[in-house]
């Protein structure tokens, strides 16, 4: 376990060596959510019977999803794990003694959370000092809040499983650009546009699904948006998925591993 | 021009060598944009109009904004990659060559892997442009023509910018994004949803909205002055000062060589 | 005709720092230092000569070549090149110069050679007929031949470094800069390379100024040398005269049986293990046949071999010297 907590470290201190990117990534993302939250009041404007959420909800998740979005966005975090196999290097690190799968989960999730710290208060704080109906406001109640503490370990957690699997998946298409597991992840768990605004039978089924377990369930949780037993069954979604892509993923890790060893790397 | 072609022809062979790659390549960014899309008409199945624009208006306005953002991106791909340019010394390469600087990055590096884009757009226009109840004319024809050129020089301005900045520092350069990739998704939706200040900026200060904005309210007849065709051309003149900026950026770097 | 005269640079560096308190701590101060990269650099280089241009990393070679290519603006000092200043007239300097990086392709990866020779020949503008001589010449001269129907990529490092070299010397330039050009090659390719430059030189009066690490290439290819340590030129001179400058001192390496010979004045030992003795000698006190004759005379000798200073370890001993 200490090792891990090494590599973990290791990571999230290179992470922190970026403070220019950092603050650039700062006000890109709070003029991302600014610009956002913009459109869907046009929206909001043209017919608010039709809004699937309410419109303080929406500003919440917005807010949220901008903070966290190096935590969350399913693309640009398997740089090194995809580099390794397409190089070769794998080879070299099958000589040390870590389980591949857990390093590279452990890195994804480093590299997740460096990012994400360094970004997230400053996005948030301004969020909350902001003028209605621009400001983010707190969670209803202190069970939304526990819950949402919860879920957002738990939808990193998802979404790191997921993208080791795309990474895993280099072994078999050798090419640096999976891109179309990373965009579907990225449209399903709601980056583009929230799961709410999706026509209900699209909704129903994709809520079911690992891209659910996502930033889906953190962001609508903290709002009030899934409530009360709902938000129970959401974390409860989101351990069976990721326990599903956790077993998914060692099992095609081991599958691969023993590919790469027959071919001699 | 000459030249030009040689380079094109270059990169072109050069890309053929990994057809695979290439093929996925243009199939990832055409699923992307796909995305983009899902998300308007989504929005569209909810909501019928937004400030005034049905759905198939609001597609014509996207097709556009992804048509000329993808032009830029294939054919200024050296200035998207400009970081990676300076990093490896390609650039000083450049600097050793009696030919223009701007020339040469923009020639030894196109991406028509990136094409995915115009692909998806132009998919959209099949679609949007017999149904947005515009009436083909002439002058129609032709603004929606400066829309898309003007459109990816404004743009190409941007990556001019966004270069310029990677000769003071290689991190931070992300803000750009906001302006970049942000016009290219935000310009979804015409930019007078996001309210007047918003478009007060993206007339005057990144004039997105002379060429996306102003001349789709002549397209679709809100108005009908003329004036409005000439919008794109003008917003031309942003190349300026990202040239000028471009210049002090250029001088900066022969001083520090960093 | 080159001429260097006082040129100055500094740059300024952000300095990097372990540690997590400490990368906490950069996140809101970076403490920047000012390094000298270049001081009082003068020179001349007269046309057709071959200059080596040495000194340990980071000592300023590359800046300096940067600013003879136009690269890179000195902060003060003038640099002259055939009557042009090279970072005012860009594009005409250029055209008269050829640059070769030697970590640095120049080449398109991923199509055959000839593709960017023909590239480059558009670039430069070379007229038809004289890129046809100059291909064939250079194909002839670097054994091109098959090679320039190989896309880059799969060369080997010795056969892309001909080709980069090709390429650089399609314009016919005045002058040739090598940025360690035998950087990572084979020994046969290191040679091929070699040769190629002397003979270029020879026939074409082509200045040749050729930064190294390798001695052998200096050795091989430059009468004159220039050495820099921490931005200043130390040194310019021949290398005769440096090696003799140096020191003039003789290794003598005796193998023997039985006893060890005796010493007497003028030898220094170096080494005396397993009937190996490595010997000093100031041919100054003590001629090479008198030491050989005193030595054996008292033991049994079986094998001597007498050898002057290598470049490598005059070098070695200048770096000392200087202590850069």
């Amino acid at each position: 376990m200490k090792k891990y907590a090494a590599l973990f470290k290791i990571r999230f201190i290179n992470g922190l060596q970026y403070r220019a990117a950092a603050a650039a990534g700062l006000s890109t993302q709070f003029a991302w959510g600014f610009m956002e939250i913009l459109a869907f009041s046009a929206f909001y404007r043209a017919n608010p019977a039709a809004f699937p959420m309410e419109f303080s909800h929406l500003v919440s998740y917005i807010w949220i999803q901008q903070a966290f979005l190096a935590l969350f966005a399913p693309w640009g975090s398997g740089g090194d794990a995809v580099e390794a196999i397409v190089s070769g290097n794998i080879a070299y690190d099958l000589t040390r003694p870590l389980d591949i799968y857990n390093r590279w989960f452990i890195e994804t999730a480093a590299n997740r959370v460096a990012r994400a710290a360094l970004r997230c208060t400053p996005v948030l704080f301004v969020a909350f000092i902001l003028p209605p109906p621009l400001k983010m406001t707190l969670p209803p109640s202190l069970f939304q809040l526990s819950m949402f503490v919860l879920a957002v370990p738990l939808g990193l957690c998802v979404v790191t499983a997921y993208s080791v699997i795309d990474s895993i998946s280099t072994f078999y298409t050798m090419s640096r650009y999976n891109a179309i597991f990373v965009i579907m992840a990225d449209f399903f768990a709601g980056g583009y546009i929230p799961l709410p605004f999706f026509p209900e039978p699209v909704r129903k089924v994709v809520e079911l699904t690992p891209f659910g377990a996502m930033q889906n369930m953190p962001l609508r949780i903290y709002s009030g948006d899934i409530a009360g037993p709902d938000a129970v069954k959401g974390v409860v979604l989101q351990i069976f998925w990721f326990a599903a892509l956790l077993l998914a993923g060692k099992m095609l890790m081991r599958k691969s591993l023993k590919r790469v060893v027959s071919q001699g790397g | 021009m000459k030249l030009y072609l040689k380079f094109f022809a270059i990169n072109l062979k050069s890309q053929m060598q990994y057809k695979a790659t290439f093929l996925l390549n243009i199939f990832a960014r055409v699923v992307m944009s796909f995305a983009t899309v899902a998300g308007v008409w989504f929005m569209f199945m909810r909501f019928n109009e937004v400030e005034g624009f049905t759905l198939n208006q609001v597609l014509l306005c996207t097709a556009i904004i992804m048509m000329s953002f993808s032009l830029t991106e294939v054919f200024a791909r050296g200035f998207d990659v400009f970081p990676r340019l300076l990093g490896n010394g390609q650039f000083d390469r450049f600097l050793v060559r009696p030919r223009n600087i701007i020339f040469q990055v923009l020639a030894s590096q196109m991406e028509f892997a990136r094409l995915g884009i115009f692909i998806q757009a132009a998919f959209v226009f099949i679609y949007a442009i017999p149904r947005s109840g515009v009436v083909w004319t002439r002058d129609k024809i032709l603004t929606l023509f400066l829309m898309i050129i003007c459109g990816s020089l404004v743009f190409f301005g941007l990556y001019l910018v966004y270069a310029s900045f990677a000769f003071f520092t290689v991190e931070g350069l992300e803000f750009m994004n906001i302006l970049i990739y942000g016009g290219r998704e935000f310009g979804r939706y015409p930019f007078s949803i996001y309210g007047k200040g918003i478009l007060k900026f993206l007339t005057y200060i990144v004039p997105l909205a002379l060429f996306q904005y102003y001349p789709l309210l002549y397209l679709l007849d809100i108005k009908q002055n003329a004036f409005y065709m000439l919008l794109p051309p003008l917003s031309m003149l942003f190349l300026l000062p990202s040239y000028a900026f471009f210049r002090i950026g250029l001088r900066r770097y022969k001083s520090t060589g960093s | 005709m080159i001429t260097l005269s006082n040129i100055n640079k500094t740059f300024k560096v952000a300095k990097r720092q372990a540690g997590f308190g400490r990368a906490v701590k950069a996140l809101f101060s970076r403490e920047h230092e000012l390094v000298r990269a270049l001081t009082d650099v003068s020179f001349r280089i007269g046309d057709g000569e071959m200059v080596g241009y040495i000194g340990p990393n980071g000592a300023g070679k590359s800046t300096t070549i940067k600013i003879m290519c136009g690269i890179l603006t000195p902060e003060s000092g003038a640099c002259e090149i055939d009557g042009r200043t090279p970072w005012k007239e860009r594009v005409a300097h250029v055209r008269e110069i050829g640059v070769v990086f030697g970590q640095r392709s120049q080449l398109w990866w991923d199509v055959p050679v000839v593709d960017s020779f023909e590239l480059i020949r558009d670039i430069y503008k070379v007229d038809e007929k004289l890129y046809k001589r100059n291909l064939d010449e250079l194909a002839a001269l670097l054994d091109l031949g098959e090679l320039m129907k190989t896309p880059a990529r799969s060369l080997s490092l010795g056969q892309r470094m001909r080709c980069e070299i090709a390429a650089s010397l399609l314009h016919s330039p005045k002058t040739l800069f090598l940025d360690e050009p035998t950087i990572g090659l084979d020994a046969v390719s290191k040679i091929a390379v070699r040769q190629f430059i002397k003979k270029l030189n020879a026939e074409h009066g082509t200045t040749v100024i050729l930064t190294t690490h390798d001695m052998q290439d200096i050795e091989a290819l430059t009468e004159r040398i220039l050495l820099i340590g921490k931005g200043r030129i130390l040194l310019d001179g021949s290398l005769e005269e440096l090696k003799k400058r140096s020191s003039e001192r003789k290794t003598l390496v005796v193998e023997y049986k039985g006893a060890a010979p005796e010493i007497c004045f003028g030898m220094a030992v170096r080494e005396d293990k397993d009937g190996r003795l490595v010997i000093s000698l100031d041919p100054s006190i003590l001629s090479v046949s008198d030491a050989i004759t005193s030595l054996a005379a008292g033991a049994e000798i079986t094998d001597v071999s007498v050898s002057g200073v290598t470049a490598e370890e005059m070098v070695a001993s200048l770096y000392k010297e200087y202590r850069i």
